[in-house]
């Protein structure tokens, strides 16, 4: 049986397990149709031209992990953002861990999508955001369906969280293969603030596959920052779907630092609904061996004096290979926009390669959209420069590599993440050098 | 210190040295002069270990050793250093960040600890405030938006940093006004000793009055044609090269 079989046919055992509204309940039935109709995407689909999923589909997948698997803090320490306070909400093989977890009821709720769904206090809440950001395409609808864990995180109006919240999902791969979809909803009330930094991390070197759907409401004035790290083990792939809906006025940020996994697919999309909006993408991908990133974005301008900024830079070694197909959609209402788009690479390797596609789909005549893609080799004339002075190749090397991605890491916010990513970075490339560029 | 043999060189098969013969001792300071394309800035990128070069024929012996198999970091870790003629722009990576990972690397491959950071800083004000560097500049990106003379005493300035045994200067004249050459050519000065040696790359006179040297060469379709003491630079400059290339041709 293939993995669509399996997961079309596993759906009713899963509806009678689990303890959900019936609200919710009507909208996975709807989300299992889709999915059984459509089924996993193709090469055929202009969307997935570069993206074949052929690969780590053929796995056995346990779909819903039966094992209970606990995991020691210290065991797990270093995938933690340790030296902040912070909250956590932990998942260990798509189960949560109430014994890594720090969650909060304290004004703001940093919980569980599985108590949000199931307990009537939140059943407003979920019939207001829940998949009302997610779109109708075949995996977020698969996400849907077996929608029962994740982040629930809400932040009611005028409230600034002092804390960054921290969303990993460890799978210790107890079973030969896995499959998870966490699914996580983030509603941030108006004036609110919040930061987010998300991470998915095998613990092991049997298979995993995440089918990831995170939908984000920023109302009114609320700044979001969200931060992705995906440096994960090379057997494990990750399908991050993320929906960001804006109100007026509101800023939102999304981060995502692609170093490791077999395959990595950010389909990240956003919305803005209101005016003088600001929307940030920005990314910085290191990868070798035969990974694979692709970055999808859409950015969809509604209303009038919006922005948006994207910034991708991307280092592809040996045959490794990345995608970036960035959408730009600018409504004919949305006039004043300033749309910017930026996907810069590097190939470091003969056999690397990346495909970059700009889409820009303009219908009003006022506004200013840029973009531009680059795909270059490192500068010899810099390398040798620097080895004159003594920098030996591999340092001159990851030193350009770093001057190269520092304006994405730059606008990073929270300097103990900055410095753990450039940690990440270095470590990536062989080199202990402090880079406080 | 230096000694070069029978040097040929090419980039792309195109061969550009056709036989080079060099000495220079400790203390000494040497000028090579030459027409345009004759090969001087070759000779330079050669002697520091450009990879695009490729030695065909003759050696390089530096302190007794031949350097023709060692990378550029090698040799910039045993005192060769050379300042560029067109320094490189590194957008992102700051003039005193850079600096720091270049002197630890040298440590580093010398087996010496990292150098603390207070003294570090200390260096960096001395050498900056010997080559009239205002502070602000040294947290810009290296030689983005340099002007050309602050690109070149920047240049001097990692010489000055780095205290090299050999520094060979690349055209580090082009694109001086009269007050930035006078500082340079004061900074190079004051980091000459007799145990270190300089060698100038120019195709003018001009840089001679302030950096003097020793013995100039000329060099000429890959060859030093002509050797002898500062006059002959003097010589040069008021008669060109078309005598030298006559000379030769003949």
């Amino acid at each position: 049986m293939d993995l669509k079989d399996k997961l079309v046919s596993s759906f009713l055992a899963f509806e009678n397990r689990v303890d959900v509204d019936a609200y919710a309940h009507d909208v996975r039935s709807e989300a299992i149709k889709i999915f059984e109709e459509k089924g996993f995407p193709s090469k055929k689909e202009e969307a997935w031209k570069y993206t074949s999923l052929n690969s780590i589909l053929k796995e056995d997948y346990s779909v819903f992990p039966k094992q209970e698997n606990a995991l020691e803090y210290h065991e797990v320490k270093k995938y933690f953002i340790h030296d902040i306070d912070t909250y956590k909400i932990i998942f260990i093989d798509g189960k949560y861990s109430s014994h890594l977890s720090q969650t909060t009821h304290d004004g703001i709720d940093v919980c569980l999508m599985s108590a949000a769904l199931s307990k009537p206090k939140y059943q407003l809440v979920i019939e207001n955001y829940f998949n009302k950001a997610a779109e109708k395409d075949s995996l977020s609808a698969l996400n849907t369906a077996f929608s029962q864990e994740g982040a629930y995180i809400h932040i009611p109006k005028n409230k600034i969280v002092e804390k960054p919240i921290q969303i990993i999902h460890f799978s210790t791969g107890n079973e030969s293969a896995t499959m998870l979809q966490p699914r996580n909803l983030v509603v941030v009330g108006e004036n609110s603030h919040v930061q987010i930094i998300e991470r998915h991390q095998s613990l092991t070197d049997n298979p995993v596959l995440t089918n990831s759907v995170t939908e984000v409401f920023a109302s009114k004035r609320a700044i979001v920052d969200y931060y992705k790290i995906q440096n994960d083990k090379a057997t494990a792939s990750l399908i991050d779907n993320t929906f960001i809906k804006q109100k007026r006025e509101s800023l939102a940020s999304v981060h995502t630092f692609s170093f490791g996994g077999k395959l990595t697919r950010n389909n990240l999309n956003f919305y803005q609904e209101g005016e003088r909006i600001d929307s940030t993408l920005k990314g910085i991908t290191i990868i070798g061996e035969k990974q694979h990133v692709d970055h999808n974005t859409l950015v969809h301008h509604i209303e009038p004096n919006c922005e948006s900024h994207q910034d991708y830079k991307g280092i592809f070694g040996d045959r490794s290979t990345g995608v970036f197909n960035g959408k730009v959609i600018v409504e004919k209402e949305a006039q004043k926009t300033n749309a910017f788009q930026a996907n810069n690479n590097i190939l470091i390797s003969d056999k690397a390669s990346i495909n970059t596609k700009p889409q820009l789909e303009i219908f009003a005549d006022d506004v200013k959209c840029s973009h531009g893609c680059t795909i270059g080799q490192l500068d010899e004339s810099a390398m040798f420069y620097m080895r004159s002075r003594g920098i030996p190749k591999k340092e001159a090397r990851a030193l350009l590599m770093f001057a190269f991605s520092n304006n994405v890491l730059e606008s990073v916010k929270i300097p103990e993440l900055k410095q753990r990513i450039t940690k990440i970075i270095a470590n990536k490339l062989g080199v202990n050098i402090g880079f406080d560029l | 210190m230096l000694k070069i043999n029978n040097l040929h060189a090419s980039v792309e098969d195109k061969t550009i040295l056709r036989g080079v013969n060099l000495e220079v001792k400790p203390g000494e300071v040497h000028a090579i002069m030459g027409p345009n394309g004759s090969g001087k800035s070759t000779l330079a990128s050669v002697i520091a270990g450009r990879e695009d070069y490729e030695v065909t024929e003759g050696n390089i012996i530096f302190e007794g050793e031949d350097i023709e198999e060692l990378a550029a970091e090698e040799r910039a870790h045993k005192g060769v250093f050379l300042s560029f003629q067109y320094p490189v722009e590194i957008p992102g990576v700051s003039v005193t960040n850079f600096m720091k990972t270049a002197i630890n690397e040298s440590r580093k491959a010398r087996g010496l600890e990292e150098m603390p950071a207070k003294d570090m800083l200390k260096l960096i004000r001395e050498k900056s405030e010997m080559l009239e560097i205002d502070r602000k500049f040294l947290s810009r990106s290296l030689n983005e938006g340099f002007s050309g003379g602050e690109k070149k005493r920047n240049e001097i300035f990692q010489m000055a940093m780095l205290e090299p045994k050999l520094a060979i200067l690349d055209e580090t004249d082009s694109g001086l006004d009269i007050d930035a050459l006078r500082i340079v050519a004061n900074g190079v000065n004051k980091l000459k000793s007799k145990d270190n040696a300089v060698v100038v790359i120019t195709h003018y006179q001009r840089l001679l009055d302030y950096i003097v040297p020793d013995y100039v060469h000329v060099l000429h379709n890959g060859r030093i044609v002509k050797s002898g003491s500062k006059e002959l630079a003097h010589e040069l400059e008021a008669k060109g090269y078309d005598w030298i290339k006559e000379e030769v041709g003949a």
